[in-house]
């Protein structure tokens, strides 16, 4: 699914799994870790990720870069302002 | 050769299992055949839930403490030991104290929740809890004495133990200082880190009226970045700066730190299937409680029913049978929605939950189980 796309991640979170509102904390968390312009790709196999996680990127300024979404699960890709 | 099983951690989870075990296999224990053991890193028993009331004048700290070894089965040997190396190959762990390694056959990890404010850069020296013994009470002297100004409940960590007491602390505050005659000399504001009042849309949903019923501010998608104590000013990653002149905050959680040092999982909390609650990278390992990763809330009722269903999955592969019983994610939680009125919710991994609508019987149920709790400890309730 991720070689469909030409984002390169610097470090991946994975939230498979993990019930609301776990993916989108989990990513939070890794984004205050990671330095200015990284790229974190998150895996959630929870639908509410896919409004959770656009949302929380707009508010906190962060770019949503694609979301791949998969039978499986969803791939967010977010780059740190 | 007798089978050891050895509970990492005197918590709810740990106590009410230690308990279940020596009923279940008391003739195996009399026999010799099998062994229980506690480890404990104090003397105590702690119920946090109290830790709520605390703040407000209304329980004092000890009353959440009793001695670990007046609750478990005397069966069962309870030992104070500060674990700080589990080897799961091995299968043994080193203690602090002790020279010899203690070997097991069976491990429970049941180490709970730990505080990590220092996380955040000036939360320890600018904000209050009621997430330890000690911030309940250096809170209760802060909330005591606030007759005006604004108080700020901030969610900084998620997950974090009891995901309803930032919503009771919040509407206790307000019920509290509306009844002193103070609630229009202070604002209150709720801040919580994801677009809604709380983790679970259901009860996020239930709280929002309530917060517009009250006057108490929300700003979501608030995760504190810093404290600045000096000036006041709790600020987010998303940007958004509030004044306050009384922070009290959900500090950042972790799980303990053997763990993860142990290949378990993240963060010190376990990584272990929802249903088994086996650990997902090491063989004869469960956990449960907050340590274990079952995405429930960290809870004491979902300790509890997860012990149930430890010790029979514990107690089947002693007598060498198939250990059927799994977790489906049950959980209960009163919800205070002032001094005098309470919720109460029910839910599991496919059911979700429904607020009971706030009654004064609810309020008095939350306050009869916090005092028949100790039953539930000794394995009786």
């Amino acid at each position: 699914m991720a070689s469909q796309i030409d984002i390169e991640a610097d470090t991946t979170v994975d939230a498979r799994g993990a019930a609301c509102p776990g993916p989108l904390m989990d990513l939070i968390g890794k984004m205050r870790d990671v330095e200015s312009g990284a790229v974190v790709r998150l895996l959630s196999d929870n639908e509410q990720s896919l409004g959770d996680v656009p949302e929380w990127a707009e508010e906190a300024g962060n770019e949503l870069l694609e979301v791949v979404e998969g039978d499986g699960h969803h791939e967010f890709y977010v780059e740190k302002s | 050769m007798s089978e050891h099983i050895v509970i990492l951690g005197g918590g709810t989870g740990g106590s009410v299992l230690a308990n279940d075990l020596a009923e279940r296999l008391g003739t195996e224990l009399e026999a010799g055949e099998v062994r229980v053991t506690v480890l404990n890193d104090g003397p105590d028993h702690v119920y946090k839930p109290v830790w709520l009331y605390v703040p407000f004048g209304l329980r004092e700290p000890e009353d959440a403490r009793r001695p670990l070894a007046d609750l478990i089965d005397n069966r069962v040997d309870v030992r104070e030991e500060r674990v700080t190396e589990i080897d799961a190959d091995a299968k043994e762990l080193a203690c602090r104290d002790s020279h010899r390694p203690i070997e097991y056959d069976h491990l429970v990890i049941a180490t709970g929740s730990t505080l990590a404010p220092e996380t955040i850069p000036g939360l320890e020296a600018g904000g209050h809890d009621y997430y330890s013994e000690s911030g309940a009470e250096a809170l209760r002297e802060e909330l005591l004495s606030f007759d005006a100004g604004h108080l700020v409940l901030s969610v900084v960590g998620s997950p974090h133990m009891c995901p309803a007491a930032p919503l009771e602390f919040t509407f206790m505050a307000d019920d509290w200082l509306r009844e002193r005659g103070l609630r229009e000399d202070v604002e209150i504001t709720y801040t919580y880190p994801i677009g809604r009042v709380h983790g679970n849309p259901h009860i996020a949903e239930w709280a929002r009226p309530i917060f517009e019923e009250r006057d108490i501010s929300a700003e979501t998608f608030f995760n504190a970045e810093s404290v600045d104590p000096e000036a006041g000013t709790i600020t987010s990653m998303e940007g958004t700066e509030l004044d306050y002149d009384l922070l009290v905050s959900i500090p950042p959680h972790r799980g303990v730190d053997v763990v993860e040092a142990a290949g378990l999982g993240e963060n010190g909390w376990v990584d272990v299937d929802k249903h088994t609650l086996e650990a997902e990278t090491a063989a004869d390992v469960y956990a449960m409680g907050d340590a274990a990763t079952t995405g429930v809330p960290k809870a004491g009722s979902v300790a509890h029913y997860q012990a149930g269903v430890l010790a029979q999955r514990l107690a089947s592969r002693i007598r060498g049978r198939p250990a059927t019983a799994t977790y489906d994610g049950k959980t209960l939680c009163f919800i205070e929605t002032g001094m005098d009125a309470a919720s109460f919710v029910e839910f599991d991994y496919e059911t979700p939950p429904s607020p009971a609508p706030p009654s004064e019987k609810l309020h008095w149920s939350k306050l009869a189980y916090n005092e028949s709790y100790w039953l539930t400890a000794r394995g009786l309730l």
